[in-house]
């Protein structure tokens, strides 16, 4: 497969007005992905299945992710000059990182056997502009999956067939998933292993109520 | 009751006693009928208990009914969500009398390793009245089979007249419990505080 | 609390849950001219109520749904209009758990996933982590870890094959095979790991514990005997008229839509389309191992039963040639940390081709003891995706035998 820099390129110049950005992968380098913006997020996602030389059919994954507001510390190694002499230089660079939620694809190609691509979308909070387009009409593979992070983490996909919840029941009210999710207090009483689980349940019993 | 030393010496003699309730006993504790329903991962032990190499006929519980109103026992066998939670409730209440549950697992028991789930209820007991449980994960087929004994010396020592004569037999004791709602966040009410009540610790530790 | 009484609710009748044609919402028919059976066509605008179609919840206790799983059907007369899956009566929160926990805490979860599959799904996992923390597996290890994984898709496979003729009508008698042989990988299983089901066995890096003395031999007996299993199997099923009226051109689903629904596994490739991550991302040392990719032609459900037995001889043949050659030396690799294991930053997707298709681990990191997104990409519950499109316009029967063709594990699909 081209590599991210080329694809993003192509990509840009098949879709007028697309924003491609590149997020880095610390983990495994090979696998950076693409983010693009919701807007032209379905045109970009065909052009990638057309395109006779990526042919990516086959959209493995799809996720939500849900990322919190959090300040981000980042060691960055310039080079300055320190008493007249130039030195590479350690400094910690701290920005925040607004909190919001990300659609994510994996994307493989079954006739050319390559992959991954990721293909990432993010809203702009997590509160009430939660919209991204979905990409259902173009994998169909897409239409449970983003069922699920609907419901789980309450991204809303603009363009789905179909948008209801999934796994929890309709009547339910929040989505589970995201990082700031409390759950019904229902432990009462648990002879258990788990020192959070013990905890919440000890909070069913007040210290008089055993001498 | 007859006198047990009599019927022994009956019985050596080649007279064999009984009476109605013992023989009523018999026959219900040797042919439990289980409701074909699996929840999770323990089904596929209950099926391997009915297969060949356990066999659960030899006990007399190979008739695996898929309809409640055949069956006389549940085996809840599985993760109980609260999702699922109103079926299975509304299940026992469509099951004739007598009737029996067997809580198969941890997950049955008590939520088990899912216990932090949001979406799992933390035992089928806080709904339903359990007769046997069944640890483990997932329990041994022999150990269903092991429930299964257990279950039918219950029914054997169940006497027929009396204050304590067996639940379905007493006109005042329920025979049909309330089948919780889906709520907001939550099972609306998360307990029936009628079948099931935090036990008391003991001690403060 | 609702009391559920005896009396029905009968408010219900009016809403449209239960569909009742009453005689004042319908006109009759005028009198046919000609015959007095003719149905008159009603127009496809009306309402479904008005339209005389049946709405029909099947599950979500059913012994047809394998577990818990709810479809709505919506019948014309005998045959299906809409089909629609209800998910979540088995949601375990399986995600939230993984993200609360460590790295390793997730492994025993990942055995309830498929829990037929325990051992390919421990796999899956460790395959994602090894790719987040760029760790090396030992050569006995993966071996070990190809022959565990194998035993798992026979053992699922038959498994599988004596559930769908359950869903045929033959109550009993092929499942039993199929368990009789179970049985046996599973007493394998358990003198390996210690448990029959849920093993928990692989470890980052490599297994928890090496082979018990005596395990290979007791496992090349088993692999000896498969081949009679597979013939016996296949001389009960494979001709059976009953099987092949009821499978054959039912339910097929053409390679293009497949693809495009991200169908995986078994269900794929009997449409045509060869695709077996074995063969593609030729994880772990398949590449030493000769076996064919068995493909189907008509995409059918006598093509996946086909490829399902296919898959179990050529299964059969990569045990038999691991089996011959397992090489001594560690089974995990001693660098890798059981405590206070840390990846750092990034986020890595792990798959490998389980016995229901592509299972998947999409794990990002941020530099801590959890993972901070712990995704489980099901195979079984994408394969669902074009359920509805595979039994339009068939009869609720045959419905139930796709469905049974899926190869569905609820503990998967809902997570």
């Amino acid at each position: 497969m081209e590599t991210l820099d080329v694809i993003k390129t192509r990509a840009e110049a098949a879709v007028p007005g697309a924003q491609l950005a590149l997020a880095p992968n610390g983990a495994v380098p090979a696998e950076a992905s693409l983010v693009v913006d919701s807007a032209h997020a379905a045109a970009v996602a065909r052009f990638l299945r057309d395109d006779p030389q990526l042919q990516l059919d086959y959209c493995s994954n799809v996720t939500g992710v849900d990322w919190l507001e959090a300040s981000i510390k980042e060691k960055i190694k310039t080079r300055k000059l320190v008493d007249g002499v130039e030195k590479e230089v350690e400094e910690t660079v701290e920005h925040k990182r607004p909190g919001h939620l990300e659609a994510v694809y994996h994307l493989y190609s079954m006739k050319l056997k390559h992959g991954p691509l990721v293909l990432r979308q993010r809203t702009a909070n997590r509160v009430d502009q939660v919209r991204v387009a979905s990409l259902t009409p173009v994998w169909r593979s897409a239409e449970f999956q983003e069922r699920e992070a609907y419901d789980l983490f309450g991204i809303v996909f603009d363009g789905h067939p179909d948008l209801r919840r999934i796994l929890m029941w309709d009547e339910f009210q929040d989505h589970p998933m995201r990082k700031d999710y409390v759950e019904p207090d229902d432990y009462e009483y648990e002879p258990t292993a788990h020192d959070d689980v013990l905890d919440k349940a000890r909070r069913h019993y007040p210290v008089e109520e055993h001498p | 009751m007859i006198d047990e030393g009599l019927r022994s010496e009956l019985s050596k003699q080649g007279v064999f006693t009984t009476t109605v309730g013992e023989l009523y006993n018999w026959g219900r504790k040797n042919s439990i009928w289980p409701l074909n329903f699996g929840l999770a991962c323990c089904a596929i032990e209950m099926i391997a208990a009915s297969m060949a190499r356990f066999d659960i006929s030899r006990f007399g519980s190979e008739v695996f009914r898929p309809s409640p109103r055949q069956a006389d026992l549940m085996i809840v066998a599985g993760t109980v969500t609260k999702k699922m939670a109103p079926q299975v409730v509304r299940l026992y209440n469509q099951m004739p009398e007598p009737k029996y549950v067997i809580a198969m697992g941890a997950c049955a028991i008590s939520g088990g390793p899912f216990k932090q789930g949001y979406n799992v209820l933390k035992g089928i007991d806080r709904y339903l009245p359990v007769d046997v449980h069944i640890p483990g994960c997932p329990p041994r087929p022999e150990a269903l089979l092991h429930a299964l004994i257990t279950l039918q010396e219950k029914i054997a020592g169940q006497k027929l007249t009396g204050p304590e004569r067996a639940p379905h037999l007493q006109e005042e004791a329920p025979s049909e419990y309330p089948i919780p709602d889906y709520g907001a966040y939550d099972l609306d009410p998360p307990k029936n505080p009628d079948v099931w009540q935090p036990p008391v610790l003991a001690r403060k530790d | 609390m609702r009391p559920d009484s005896a009396e029905p609710d009968l408010s219900a009748l009016s809403t449209g849950d239960l569909v009742v044609e009453s005689p004042a919402a319908v006109p009759a028919p005028p009198p046919p001219a000609t015959s007095g059976f003719e149905l008159t066509p009603k127009p496809a605008t009306a309402p479904d109520a008005d339209r005389g179609l049946l709405e029909v919840a099947i599950g979500p206790h059913h012994p047809s749904t394998h577990g818990v799983f709810r479809l709505n059907a919506v019948l014309d007369g005998e045959r299906i209009v809409r089909f629609k899956p209800v998910f979540g009566y088995l949601h375990r929160n399986h995600e939230k758990i993984g993200e609360n926990g460590t790295y390793l805490s997730a492994m025993p979860y990942t055995d309830r996933l498929d829990y037929f599959c325990s051992l390919s799904n421990n796999w899956a996992y460790a395959l994602a982590v090894e790719k987040l923390a760029g760790l090396a597996v030992p050569e006995r290890a993966d071996y070990i870890r190809i022959i565990t994984a194998e035993l798992t898709r026979i053992q699922n496979h038959a498994a599988l094959i004596g559930f769908l003729l359950q869903e045929l009508g033959a109550m009993g008698t092929p499942l039993m095979y199929a368990f009789r042989e179970r049985e046996k990988i599973l007493d394998l299983f358990e003198a390996l790991t210690g448990a029959r089901m849920m093993c928990n066995y692989l470890r980052f890096g490599g297994c928890r514990c090496d082979l018990p003395a005596g395990w290979l031999e007791e496992c090349r007996r088993v692999v000896e005997g498969l081949p009679r299993f597979f013939d016996e199997f296949e001389n009960l099923l494979s001709t059976n008229e009953i099987l092949m009226a009821r499978t054959q051109g039912i339910g097929v689903l053409p390679p293009e839509l497949a693809v495009s629904a991200g169908v995986t596994g078994p269900m794929l490739r009997a449409s045509g389309v060869n695709y077996d991550l074995r063969k593609v991302d030729r994880y772990g040392l398949y590449d030493r191992f000769e076996f064919r990719v068995p493909l189907g032609e008509h995409g059918d459900v006598y093509d996946r039963y086909m490829v399902r037995i296919l898959e179990m001889r050529e299964s059969a043949k990569i045990l038999q040639q691991a089996l011959r050659e397992v090489p001594g030396g560690p089974i995990v690799d001693p660098k890798v940390k059981l405590r206070n294991f840390r990846p750092k930053a990034g986020e890595a997707y792990g798959r490998l081709e389980s016995p229901k298709g592509e299972l998947g681990f999409y794990l990002i990191s941020d530099g801590s003891t959890n993972p901070y997104r712990y995704r489980i990409r099901p195979p079984s519950f994408i394969n669902l995706t074009i359920l509805e499109d595979m039994c339009q316009g068939l009869t609720l029967q045959d419905a139930l035998v796709i469905l049974g063709a899926v190869d569905i594990v609820m503990g998967e699909v809902d997570r």
